[in-house]
């Protein structure tokens, strides 16, 4: 099925003094034969163009032939190419019809360093009030909702807590035993140093209660179904099933932002306080391996050491961060416009932004606590 | 070497599941012919033209393109046969992230060795033969109307001057100004390049106006293949139902009216 192929486009000087072409002059052999063209110099007189020894001839090849004719034309009279076969003239003519009209491609003008510095600043708080609009509106939706209970959708709750939820469990569960074992680990080093070793209860349940376990949680849940509330009102904007919904009388804020909302707001304490246990769990095997206390001295001192305000602590910042992770993934989302590209990126940027304000804020609470004396 | 085929199908079967889409289907595409395929909807003229393309494989059956069985290709074999037909698809299948002429020129881009300039100024040529104003080229697909990325689409299968030419509903979701210079549109691509057109569609203007050949599919069967005149006296229910409706007879009435284009103007090599 495959002819052999021509060879490559070629110019040569015919003994006559005009121009013999030959070889396939298409998007594959065309190499440098443009680059030829142009080095030519033009004689003031007409210049006879031999084309009998072309044997293929694509729109390319066209083109490029039909831009040298016209710029011989531009010097002084040109005859048309000799000897070329019926059909390649025909494609010839085809091509040369728009070429004198052909849009120039349209170049767009560099953007000064200063004005694309502008553009972002601009572009950042126009972003910034648009979250706050947003945050607005899906408060006032709640606030509905919450008057009007009947309006709340409660399946696509279950199954967001589900899905955000238990489904998470296993992840949760895993680097939080993880991360308990690893500050015990530690700080097992130190304390035997001191003869503390008693004091790795304080060391770990304090830690894990209060920080790791809210803020790892957190993280995780981020990454997990931030991203997936983002892709998936992301890939709807941009299929139109929103705009859809709306002229169905749907509020895609109802339908769509409220249920992932509240079910994380109920999800992520849960996933907290089973992180605590784990965390936990996974301090007390480390410590009685590495430190040689005893599981009932252990729990023993997690009693006396550990008070339920540091639990509290921990549990109270866990519906702070549910509502950052799940307003800023649903941003995101509406913010998508245009294609699949678009998705990728605000799907990227509701990770970054859920997981940058989620230690943003778990700082702030650290500095207000401390001013508490909590 | 006329009646040089590009495309022969032979016995093409199709399952999903226990469905049954293609029961044997024989079909032959000749070379410079405008070639549609009709059939209601699910019964199979996406399936046989994502297979005639490449990108299902049937049950069972042959499909040749250009005379080799597409079942014994190897991956280089299937990259250069790739080279030689242009697809458009219905939603365009255009990247959100290149701009229109960039898509355009992207097969370009991928296998030839051209300068960027040269690519530039060819990926503008095609936007504007298939009627797109130069300014279109630096937007984004997104940025669109329908008969725009068709359009679009169609500049970017013209890419590689491809020797045959799949359509998936042309005209489909266009307004009728539009979809009028999609039927001169596809003549004058069949007239000027010699391209064997394959298409699937629906629109009956679009069939009287430029098709040579016309293939109904029904109940996975192929109950009638010729022009659209010898169609329209067949007497199968499948076929009938087409051509009865008042749309079949108006679209009819209008290709009466106009000049016959039995013998089109081009001839075949």
């Amino acid at each position: 099925m495959n002819p052999p192929s021509p060879p490559p486009a070629a110019i040569t000087r015919a003994p006559d003094g005009g121009l013999a072409l030959s070889g396939a002059w298409t998007g594959a052999g065309l190499g440098t034969i443009q680059a030829q063209l142009e080095g030519l110099p033009l004689p003031a007189a007409g210049l006879v163009v031999e084309a009998a020894g072309i044997e293929a001839l694509d729109t390319a090849g066209a083109w490029v032939l039909q831009k040298f004719l016209g710029r011989l034309a531009g010097s002084g009279g040109v005859q048309p190419p000799r000897g070329l076969r019926p059909a390649f003239a025909k494609l010839l003519e085809v091509v040369g019809q728009p070429v004198a009209q052909a849009a120039p491609v349209v170049e767009t003008a560099p953007v000064s360093r200063l004005e694309s510095l502008g553009r972002q600043v601009v572009g950042r708080l126009r972003l910034a009030l648009l979250m706050l609009g947003f945050i607005g509106e899906v408060a006032w939706t709640f606030g509905g909702c919450l008057r009007h209970p009947s309006r709340l959708r409660w399946r696509p709750v279950l199954f967001n807590i589900r899905s955000a939820g238990f489904d998470a469990l296993p992840i949760v569960g895993l680097l939080s035993f993880l991360m308990g074992i690893v500050i015990v680990y530690q700080g097992a080093a130190q304390l035997r140093l001191y003869g503390a070793n008693i004091f790795v209860v304080d060391l770990v349940g304090l830690s894990m209660l209060r920080e790791f376990a809210p803020l790892m949680t957190a993280i995780i849940i981020a990454g997990r179904s931030g991203s997936a509330y983002a892709a998936q009102i992301g890939s709807m904007a941009v299929s139109e099933e929103i705009d859809a919904m709306r002229t169905l009388g749907m509020a895609p804020l109802e339908v769509l932002v409220l249920p992932k909302f509240m079910a994380l707001l109920v999800a992520l304490p849960l996933l907290t306080v089973f992180a605590d246990v784990l965390g936990v769990v996974g301090g007390m095997l480390m410590a009685r391996a590495e430190l040689g206390v005893g599981y009932g001295e252990f729990l023993d001192r997690f009693a006396i050491s550990v008070s339920a305000t540091a639990y509290l602590v921990g549990l109270g910042k866990a519906p702070v961060f549910a509502t950052i992770i799940a307003v800023v993934g649903c941003f995101q989302g509406f913010q998508t416009r245009g294609g699949a590209d678009s998705v990728g990126r605000h799907t990227t940027r509701s990770v970054v932004q859920g997981i940058f304000l989620v230690i943003v804020v778990d700082a702030l609470f650290s500095i207000a606590f401390s001013m508490l004396d909590l | 070497m006329a009646d040089e085929l590009v495309l022969r199908l032979s016995q093409v079967t199709t399952r999903f599941g226990e469905h049954v889409v293609h029961a044997g289907i024989d079909l032959d595409i000749r070379r410079g012919e405008i070639f549609a395929l009709v059939g209601g909807s699910g019964s199979g003229k996406s399936t046989l033209l994502r297979e005639m393309i490449l990108l299902q494989k049937p049950d069972s059956g042959s499909i040749k393109v250009f005379g080799t069985d597409l079942a014994t290709l190897g991956k280089d074999e299937i990259r250069r046969l790739r080279r030689r037909w242009g697809v458009m698809f219905q939603h365009g299948g255009l990247f959100g992230a290149l701009t229109v002429a960039e898509n355009v020129g992207l097969p370009l881009r991928e296998h030839t060795e051209l300068a960027d300039g040269l690519i530039n100024e060819i990926a503008a040529w095609k936007l504007a033969l298939t009627g797109l104003a130069a300014e279109v080229g630096a937007q984004y697909p997104s940025e669109l109307s329908g008969g725009m990325l068709k359009r679009a689409s169609l500049a970017r299968a013209l890419a590689l001057d491809p020797e045959l030419l799949f359509l998936d509903e042309p005209t489909a979701g266009l307004d009728p100004q539009s979809a009028d210079e999609v039927d001169q549109l596809v003549l004058k691509l069949r007239d000027s390049f010699g391209l064997s057109i394959v298409m699937i569609t629906h629109d009956l203007d679009l069939l009287w106006q430029t098709t040579d050949r016309v293939a109904v599919l029904a109940d996975g069967k192929v109950p009638g293949v010729g022009s659209m005149q010898e169609l329209s006296h067949l007497d199968i229910p499948a076929i009938r139902q087409f051509f009865d409706g008042p749309r079949g007879r108006a679209a009819e009435a209008q290709a009466a009216k106009q000049t016959p284009s039995g013998s089109p103007s081009w001839k075949p090599k």
